[in-house]
């Protein structure tokens, strides 16, 4: 229904539609298209940097733009790229995995993804402002305070914008979670992908706030003079350092955990079998939650805390190795002896276990603190976390996207890209990466712009900068098979993997209220259960009725905008007392969007239940 | 006789809700107090030096207490899983502090 409609109409509606509204769907629509426009922005970014390191002494961008490469590359990955495509994913599969209509707060939700895209092009247009931050995507305040420029305040201010989007998106999911699952979805019979979102969200409760105090912290030292961090006036440098990991950590598990979910449910789905362990899965998934906010000192082994502490940083930091391998064994016991289909979403789940088990095992291998005075800030590290990053959150993202691109667009992405581009992008990432590990051990270090002759890293770096444009060529094939598909791809039917969850019990793209009637579900795998025991539809679990959906808005649009306008207020008050105009003003006007928002009488609206009469009778024709 | 049942439900919940009010009154009430207390104490050199920091420590916690039992309800029904949530938080929080008191003193 929906691609019919907006076949017909006009660019200025369509545009208008996506601006206003409050839809998850449409929402997980938004945050893939701003993530993968920051993913392309982060990759063309990672490829100046390889060609900079083609060859010894080479002089393609001067030491200064390399460190603003470097420092982009990193915070646009993380902060713009892996969270939002993971927040979409989330935003458009979790609702109908648990049988809601939508999130708990729609218009939160909204919000959510303008402050994270206005976040985000706030930070970007440092490059345009005279300089992007340089400081490194950790930013350390003793490097930071440095900075000559605006360009480490623009990195505050942005990630402060998009942080505070990702928060309350996180507390969205929560709420959702708790409070709207069908009749009958037990905590224990939701989906893995479903239970990993609610960890996350956890964990994005919990970790950010110690960034936003610190990204405040480092604001007032740099804008307003006080000296949390500054050395020579009585200040720490090394608390920045601590309340970064302390939220950094949990990070690094936020952009894992989702993906950990999603291919828990396509193992499952694509070897036909129930998922094997689910509890021990899902125990495995907080656990390591837990622990990852044990363990943030492992960042700063070398910092000099002292032999204890080092010690047990160390030993949490391997503790977490339990956890994983659980999954990992469950995982390949989820295969053995079912029915596996390899298919592109399978490929590059199947891709990801090999991959990632090589990051965790590097990562045990820096978790040893006696060992990790030699790896420190050398290649070694690049190669660990971009083997967990790249092999699990990226391939994880690839993954997803072939899985649920029907339910999102209608549409199945066309099969033999999809593997031409996993192979491609696989074969590209090892070359890359895996030859970093003995970079690092021959002592290469991380964040020079330059290395010189014959120091027998020449060959090395050539080898990794091929496979970085292997991975260039693989993203753009991916992007033409997006593009092919929503010209000429083949329809999507309500179920076109044979799936198991309820995602699948509904049409391809499902209709904005998701459900007619919530569904009853009967146990674990609801869609799967009556395949094998029922008629293979899921029995309502409510007579048929109005449904309450909630009005679009362009108010979280508008509030975003405020914060922006004061983002630059912020950032060029220290220069000229008429930035003040900006910095009140665009506060201002945010703040008068939620008076607006406040007093507004907007109780939604009903969709009558004749309509959806009907939509159930088109459905069973 | 469903209007006077709904009468009387509607009486209960009256009643309820005007108990409600006097609790959160009465522990808004205390918790102001305890603000007084503890700037009063610090303020004037009433308390020797070695007291103070441990009674400020006692009132803060049962304005915690205040704060998440009755402003936020988790003494009601129905609210284990944000109690789950709380304590999950202020448990990492203290693990958390506790960590960065071992790093700095041991």
């Amino acid at each position: 229904m929906s691609i019919a409609a907006t076949g017909k109409r006009s660019f200025g509606s369509f545009l208008w539609d996506y601006l206003t509204t409050v839809d998850h769907k449409k929402i997980a629509h938004l945050y893939l298209a701003g993530g993968g426009f920051f993913f392309i922005l982060g990759g063309l970014e990672a490829l100046v940097i390889r060609i900079q390191l083609i060859r010894p002494e080479n002089d393609f961008i001067s030491a200064g733009f390399y460190n603003e490469m470097i420092t982009m590359h990193g915070t646009t990955m993380i902060f713009l790229a892996g969270m939002p495509i993971l927040i979409g994913l989330m935003n458009a599969a979790m609702p109908l995995q648990i049988g809601a209509r939508d999130v708990a707060f729609p218009f939160l939700n909204a919000l959510s993804f303008w402050l994270f895209l206005f976040g985000g092009l706030l930070l970007n247009l440092s490059f345009l402002f005279g300089g992007a931050p340089d400081a490194g995507w950790t930013s350390y305040a003793s490097l930071a305070m440095q900075s000559p420029g605006h360009g480490v305040d623009f990195y505050i201010l942005g990630l402060q914008i998009a942080g505070a989007g990702t928060l309350m998106g996180g507390i969205n999911f929560i709420a959702t979670i708790v409070t709207m699952r069908a009749p009958g979805m037990t905590y224990m019979r939701m989906p893995l992908f479903t239970w990993a979102t609610f960890i996350t969200s956890v964990l994005i409760l919990f970790a950010f706030p110690p960034l936003t105090i610190n990204l405040f912290l480092l604001m007032f030292d740099r804008m307003f003079e006080t000296a949390f961090f500054n050395v020579a006036l009585g200040g720490n440098t090394i608390i920045y350092q601590h309340l970064f990991w302390i939220f950094g950590h949990p990070e690094v598990y936020i952009l894992i955990l989702p993906l950990f979910g999603l291919f828990s449910d396509i193992f499952s789905t694509f070897s036909r079998k129930r998922l094997f362990g689910y509890t021990a899965m899902v125990f495995a998934t907080m656990l390591i939650a837990f622990l990852g906010f044990m363990v943030w000192a492992h960042h700063m082994f070398t910092v000099g805390l002292g032999p204890v502490a080092n010690s047990i940083f160390a030993v949490g930091t391997m503790a977490i190795a339990v956890p994983t391998g659980i999954k990992i064994f469950n995982w390949l016991l989820t295969m053995w002896g079912g029915q596996v289909t390899v298919n592109s979403a399978m490929l590059w789940a199947l891709g990801f276990i090999p991959s990632f088990t090589i990051g965790g095992m590097t990562g045990v291998m820096l978790g040893s603190n006696v060992a990790d005075y030699q790896y420190h800030d050398t290649y070694f590290v690049v190669a660990h976390f971009h083997y967990v990053i790249v092999g699990g959150t990226i391939f994880g993202i690839f993954a997803g996207l072939h899985y649920w691109w029907p339910k999102m667009f209608g549409r199945i992405l066309h099969e033999g890209m999809g593997k031409f581009s996993f192979w491609v992008f696989f074969a590209g990432f090892h070359l890359t990466f895996f030859i970093q590990h003995f970079l690092g051990l021959m002592g290469m270090p991380r964040r020079y712009w330059v290395f010189l002759h014959d120091q027998g890293l020449e060959l090395g770096n050539l080898i990794s900068t091929i496979g970085a444009f292997l991975m260039g060529i693989a993203s753009i094939v991916f992007i033409y098979n997006i593009v092919y598909s929503a010209i000429k791809g083949e329809k999507a039917e309500a179920d076109p993997w044979d799936g198991r969850t309820l995602e699948w019990s509904i049409s391809s793209p499902p209709p904005y209220y998701n459900f007619e009637q919530l569904p009853l579900v009967r146990g674990l795998d609801p869609l799967w259960i009556e395949k094998m025991e029922g008629d293979g539809k899921i029995p309502p679990g409510e007579p048929l009725d109005d449904v309450h959906m909630p009005n679009g808005s362009f108010i979280p649009f508008l509030m975003g905008l405020g914060f922006f306008i004061a983002g630059f207020g912020f950032i060029y008050q220290v220069d000229h007392s008429l930035w003040y105009l900006a910095l009140y003003g665009g506060l201002a006007f945010s703040i008068g969007c939620m008076v607006v928002r406040s007093l507004q009488d907007d109780f939604g609206y009903y969709i009558p239940k004749e309509e959806l009469k009907k939509a159930l009778e088109g459905e069973a024709k | 006789m469903t209007d006077n049942s709904n009468d009387q439900t509607e009486v209960f919940k009256r009643q309820k809700s005007k108990e409600e009010m006097q609790r959160q009154l009465i522990s808004f009430g205390l918790m102001i107090v305890f603000t007084l207390i503890a700037f009063a104490i610090v303020a004037t050199d009433t308390v020797d030096r070695i007291y103070i920091l441990p009674i400020l420590f006692i009132m803060a916690i049962v304005q915690a207490g205040f704060q998440f039992y009755y402003f936020m309800h988790l003494k009601d029904k129905g609210h284990e899983m944000p109690a789950l949530l709380i304590y999950g938080g202020v448990w990492a929080a203290f693990l958390t502090l506790a960590g960065l008191m071992v790093i700095s003193w041991w």
